[in-house]
């Protein structure tokens, strides 16, 4: 069980590394806006990316 | 009734902004391969534009629709444009661009954000304009962050972009208020991370703690865990915890207890305890309790923060008020500059529409002024040579110059705002069931906790240290402490998605106990503008042909009475439309001439005897030709819809509903009749209103205030609890504890009926957690509890309170259909 003596430390280590990140994100604004960025991962143009034939074509027409 | 002409026309909404589309109207264009109305021609050219630039998924993603845009055409007006370029100048600039290498990077303002989608649009469209760098703009509190070169798009043109997709862009000057507002949130931000990474931590070698406790364990482990607890757990102490502290230390020197102070106590003394068990190698250690408790209490205080920051969005809320330029006449030529510039002795043109830069007297020109802003008074106030006029209020027809007299901080807007600033001051503690029982709560704890500590000290001096700490400890006021902010953070939630924003913890304990509820009345009881009632047909006119006649007049002005003309579609072109200042209109249809306006400026066309005007209430409009007088247009304030149930269930509640309005007309009594309001006092200055409020407070009564203006924030800010409509300026919302966000005055009843259930449950909370404290106290005394028994009974505890308040998840709303006897079952508390 001596492995412990090495293992805690460390983990202390990697908890005070994520505290640091933490503290980053904070101060460079991230935390600021926690609405839009959830819904503009949905706003992609990714019209083009859907393959030729799965597109919903709306009134006949082929979308862009 | 004569003529329901309302009902007539809002057969669609206008596929961008949502406002009824006028009948007849042809402004149509194809978005999403599919052909959609619009209301106007502003709407249509903001949708051409969005749909030219390639962003019509704008309209599959959002989920509200638009504001309704502040243009009228595709291009924009060249006098819009001029003020823009006024934001080109390096000195404008200073405040609010921050030049880094070749890039300037500029902090916006934008209004007319309603959903995410408006985001994604307004960062697309401006990544569009050549020269932009980077474009973000922020949800939640609508500010955008451009990084452009200045070199290829000066910073109008990027300015005249937002307004082209219907949005407007004002220089974001944060001031010292606001700085500090993003400065708590980012430390309290940082504080609950602390506290949540710490807690992880602890907990896991928390488990090995307690395994090893029950299995066996070396005691050289122990001591290694302990000391990596230590040393964890210090920071959460130090840095997250700080704020308790803070508050505590504050509260024993002002003599005033609450609940921070047996929070602190908990924290300070379990954590000590704890060091001096890990320092001496004896006892118990607490290091996991002090960890989650302080990051389960910082959760509440920030949600709290974070509903408290959601009001204050726009930056620099007063300003806002104030135009950015003024048109300064020096030396007999017009010069635009920034209002800030403005000097004492300077002269200014304002034209229509435009808004008074700031204090001062009218050297030529006559018209009318639209002050509602300040008064709440709807309807402009007529001015000619030598009358003053207050900065911030919009002139309405014809262009006026002013003698500025006062500037900065004595014009009157800002002694509104130190108005509100002293009522702030002087408000009524709300005295929190919490604090009350806390205060005993310490009292008792110490007096116990000393007579254990004595006692043990004459039995078994040995054990008396290690009994008197348990006995802190397993009376650590967990459940006591979650058992409010639970409650209050799960009824603010449940009333955010009904529509009524809770702003301030103590709002929802002051609802309970409200005994006054007082309203003001433009705005808030009413719509807040003139809707055309009805049209009284004279002799053999047609009532449509009328209708119309008066609407193809009246496209021409902006004034508050001719916008209520502006819904009706006008087939008619008029021409040779004359502006006769408080009077009314005169213009040319087909070649008759024909006025519309007061009874007496109408009927001098036509020679004719004036008519009688009808008997019921309200603005009336006649409209003449030059052989005889055709119509009477009935206007009025619309009171609103569900206000007459939302008093009446309120009453039937036991409150006592008050109005106060600056409006001194007749239509004050009517409305008050028509509500059954109990009392109605009319005709206030801001003052006066605080000064009644600071009476009925005074004579012992809870008062909630109602209100949305300018003229409103005072009162406030005086009233214990304030509530400020949805449309209410910023400046009113962020002064108040909640926002009616759903405009819906029927919320009000939802939020007091749910604030006493909420007040049921806070106390229901307090008695179990109290129950817990006073059962294991006496086990604790007499050296029975062990620790993992104590954690434990702590966190179980704790889940019952946090369950019990979940209860308040669920609202019975209520709804006007089932309204007919408005005294609902939760009532009797």
């Amino acid at each position: 069980m001596d492995i412990i003596f090495l293992l805690i430390p460390i983990a202390i280590i990697l908890a005070s590394c994520a505290v640091w990140a933490f503290f980053w994100s904070v101060n460079s604004g991230q935390y600021e806006d926690l609405e839009s960025p959830a819904h503009s991962i949905l706003y992609d143009d990714d019209d083009h990316l859907i393959p030729e034939d799965a597109r919903v074509k709306p009134d006949g027409k082929k979308a862009e | 009734m004569t003529g329901s002409i309302i009902d007539q026309n809002t057969s669609l909404g206008c596929y961008h902004c949502g406002l009824p589309v006028p009948k007849g109207s042809s402004y149509t264009t194809v978005i999403n391969s599919e052909a959609r109305s619009m209301c106007c021609p502003g709407c249509l050219a903001v949708a051409e534009t969005i749909v030219g630039s390639g962003l019509d998924t704008y309209y599959k993603h959002r989920t509200e629709t638009a504001d309704s845009p502040d243009i009228r055409g595709k291009e924009i007006p060249d006098s819009l444009l001029q003020e823009l370029s006024l934001y080109d100048d390096q000195t404008v600039q200073h405040d609010f661009v921050v030049k880094k290498d070749a890039y300037s990077e500029a902090s916006l303002v934008i209004e007319g954000i309603t959903c995410a989608a408006c985001v994604w649009l307004l960062e697309n469209h401006i990544k569009g304009i050549p020269g932009v760098e980077k474009a973000h703009v922020n949800l939640t509190n609508h500010r955008a962050r451009i990084i452009w070169d200045q070199d290829l798009t000066p910073l109008s043109t990027l300015l005249a972009e937002i307004y082209r997709i219907g949005y407007q862009a004002h220089p974001y000057h944060p001031d010292k208020e606001e700085q500090l507002l993003e400065e708590e949130h980012k430390r309290a931000t940082r504080r609950l991370g602390i506290a949540g990474i710490g807690m992880m931590q602890t907990m896991m070698l928390a488990v090995a703690l307690y395994g090893g406790a029950l299995q066996g364990i070396d005691n050289q482990y122990v001591t290694f865990i302990r000391w990596a607890s230590l040393v964890i757990a210090t920071p959460v102490v130090i840095y997250a915890a700080r704020p308790f502290f803070i508050a505590a230390l504050r509260d024993l020197k002002t003599r005033h207890l609450t609940m921070d102070v047996p929070v602190s106590l908990a924290i300070g003394g379990a954590y000590l305890a704890s060091v001096w068990a890990t320092l001496t190698n004896s006892g118990e250690v607490y290091y996991d309790s002090v960890t989650m408790f302080t990051f389960f209490l910082l959760i509440g205080r920030f949600l709290e923060m974070q509903a408290r920051h959601r009001t204050g969005r726009a930056g620099n809320s007063l300003l806002n008020l104030l135009p950015a330029s003024a048109l300064r006449i020096l030396d007999g030529e017009e010069q635009l500059i920034p209002v800030k510039d403005l000097k004492n002795g300077d002269r200014v043109i304002v034209r229509p529409g435009h808004t008074i830069p700031s204090d001062g007297v009218i050297v030529s020109g006559n018209s009318s002024v639209d002050e509602s802003a300040l008064t709440g008074e709807y309807l402009p106030i007529r001015k000619k040579t030598d009358d003053s006029v207050v900065g911030g209020t919009i002139n309405v027809e014809n262009p006026l110059t002013i003698k500025i007299i006062k500037t900065g901080n004595d014009t009157q807007l800002s002694a509104i705002v130190r108005l509100l600033e002293r009522a702030q001051e002087e408000k009524p503690q709300v005295a929190k069931i919490a604090d009350k029982v806390a205060s005993y709560f310490v009292a008792a704890v110490l007096i116990t906790a000393s007579c254990v500590g004595f006692g043990w000290w004459i039995v078994e001096p040995a054990s008396a240290f290690w009994i008197t700490l348990s006995v802190l400890v397993v009376t650590c006021p967990c459940a006591l402490s979650l058992a409010t902010p639970t409650a209050l953070t799960a009824a603010t939630g449940t009333l955010r998605q009904n529509g009524l924003l809770i702003t301030r913890g103590h709002v929802l304990e002051s609802l309970a106990t409200a005994t006054h509820i007082v309203f003001d009345k433009t705005g808030t009881l009413t719509e807040g503008n003139l809707t055309l009632q009805e049209v009284t047909p004279l002799a053999d006119a047609d009532q449509n042909e009328c209708i119309k006649i008066a609407a193809a007049i009246e496209k021409y002005s902006e004034h508050p009475i001719a916008k209520a003309f502006h819904e009706q579609s006008a087939e008619l072109t008029a021409t040779e439309i004359h502006n006769e200042v408080g009077q009314g209109l005169q213009g040319i249809i087909n070649g008759q001439r024909y006025r519309i306006g007061k009874p007496e400026f109408a009927s001098q066309i036509c020679h004719a005897e004036q008519p009688a005007p009808p008997k019921t209430s309200g603005q009336w409009l006649l409209l003449c030709n030059q052989s005889s007088a055709l119509a009477w247009f009935r206007l009025n304030d619309q009171i609103r819809p569900e206000a007459q149930h939302t008093i009446q269930a309120l009453q039937a509640l036991g409150l006592s509903c008050e109005m106060l309005t600056g409006d001194n007309s007749s239509a004050v009594e009517e409305v008050a009749n028509y509500l059954g309001i109990n009392a109605t006092i009319s005709g206030v200055s801001p003052e006066q209103k605080l000064l009644h409020v600071k009476q009925l407070q005074e004579n012992g009564a809870q008062v909630v205030m109602v209100g949305d203006g300018i003229n409103d924030i005072p009162v406030l800010a005086g009233a214990q609890t304030s509530i400020a409509m949805g449309g209410a300026t910023d400046l009113a919302k962020t002064n108040a504890d909640g926002v009616l966000i759903s405009h819906n005055l029927l919320r009000l009843i939802d939020g007091i009926l749910l604030a006493r259930k909420t007040k049921v449950i806070i106390k229901q909370n307090l008695i179990w957690s109290l129950c817990y404290n006073l059962m294991a106290l006496p086990l604790a005394a007499f050296g029975f509890i062990a620790p993992y028994m104590a954690a434990l009974g702590m966190s179980a505890s704790s889940l019952v309170v946090v369950g019990n308040a979940m209860r308040l998840n669920r609202l019975r709303k209520y709804k006007l259909n089932t309204a007919q006897k408005p005294s609902p079952p939760e009532a009797e508390n």
